[in-house]
């Protein structure tokens, strides 16, 4: 994976290692599995740099703002399904409107 | 809601209650409409989505047969609508900076670019939150189901699977893709913020 020189297998190595990067971030990898790959990260700088620039991609990602639904939007879903009469913009109550 | 808990409210919904109807719709309909908005990023997309699911919902009901939860459910039939619809769209642009695929379509990465320990402040300013939104767009659809599925509303893997009716080894294979890819777009884009405001 690397884009400076490597040689043939050590470059072997990171595309080995890259398969099981994304389950070792979730946890899901074997502990063998991990050590080697923590093995090789302590030895391959552009390996530790994707490792650690995706982890803080996904947690960026999971951090983003949940965008809210608009009133007008649930509002009309209940006019569409013709649920008006149980319409209530705080999403609180499943009793008809009065 | 339990187990049990869905299974009343089935029982509700199979013998035409009202309430229970406009209950689903309370419980759900902000998280369907958000997974529609993260999908194709359109608010007026995203209100058909919501429509069209539960629409299909209350018009199939009386087939459900529990073999998933309600919630579940509901999330494959907008996922499936919100994949219909981004067929119907332009192919996808692949751009020049994407990262190499292999011929066994591995994703081989090419940005090395260290944006972890840039400040909060960058990371998380306006501008790279478009960003980011815009890179999930640009994801093939089939990538971009698994990921927001998975990375971003938060369901398990199993969960992912039994809702875009995958295998766990799809679901694993397809998100490792599109974490790569974005990471790929991400990389690109810090790099050239951090080299601009120098």
């Amino acid at each position: 994976m690397s884009a400076t020189p490597h040689d043939h297998d050590q470059h072997e190595s990171c595309r080995h290692y890259l398969r099981s990067i994304s389950e070792y971030l979730d946890g899901t990898l074997s502990d063998t599995l991990c050590d080697e790959i923590e093995a090789h990260m302590a030895t391959c700088e552009n390996c530790r740099v994707v490792v650690n620039t995706l982890s803080k991609t996904v947690l960026l990602y999971r951090r983003l703002p949940s965008p809210e639904m608009p009133d007008e939007v649930k509002e009309r879903l209940f006019k569409v399904l013709d649920l008006r009469p149980y319409y209530h913009a705080d999403e609180s109550s499943e009793k008809p409107a009065e | 809601m339990t187990n049990a808990d869905d299974a009343e409210m089935v029982a509700r919904l199979q013998a035409g209650d009202q309430a229970a109807y406009a209950q689903l719709v309370d419980e759900n309909a902000g998280r369907i409409y958000r997974l529609a908005l993260r999908m194709l990023g359109s608010e007026a997309d995203a209100e058909d989505v919501l429509q069209e699911t539960f629409l299909s919902a209350f018009k199939s009901i009386e087939n459900f047969e529990a073999r998933s939860s309600l919630s579940t459910w509901l999330y494959r039939i907008a996922t499936n609508a919100a994949l219909m619809r981004l067929r119907r769209k332009e192919p996808q642009q692949v751009s020049v900076d994407e990262p190499i695929e292999s011929d066994d379509g591995e994703l081989i990465p090419r940005q090395f670019f260290d944006f972890c320990c840039l400040p909060e402040t960058d990371l998380l300013r306006d501008e790279a939150r478009a960003e980011m939104m815009r890179a999930i767009e640009e994801l093939p659809a089939t990538l971009r189901s698994v990921f927001v599925l998975r990375d971003i509303e938060g369901l398990s893997t199993e969960e992912t699977a039994e809702t875009l009716n995958l295998s766990i080894s799809a679901v694993k294979s397809r998100l490792m893709r599109a974490r790569l890819k974005l990471r790929e777009r991400l990389s690109i884009y810090f790099a050239h913020a951090t080299e601009e405001t120098r």
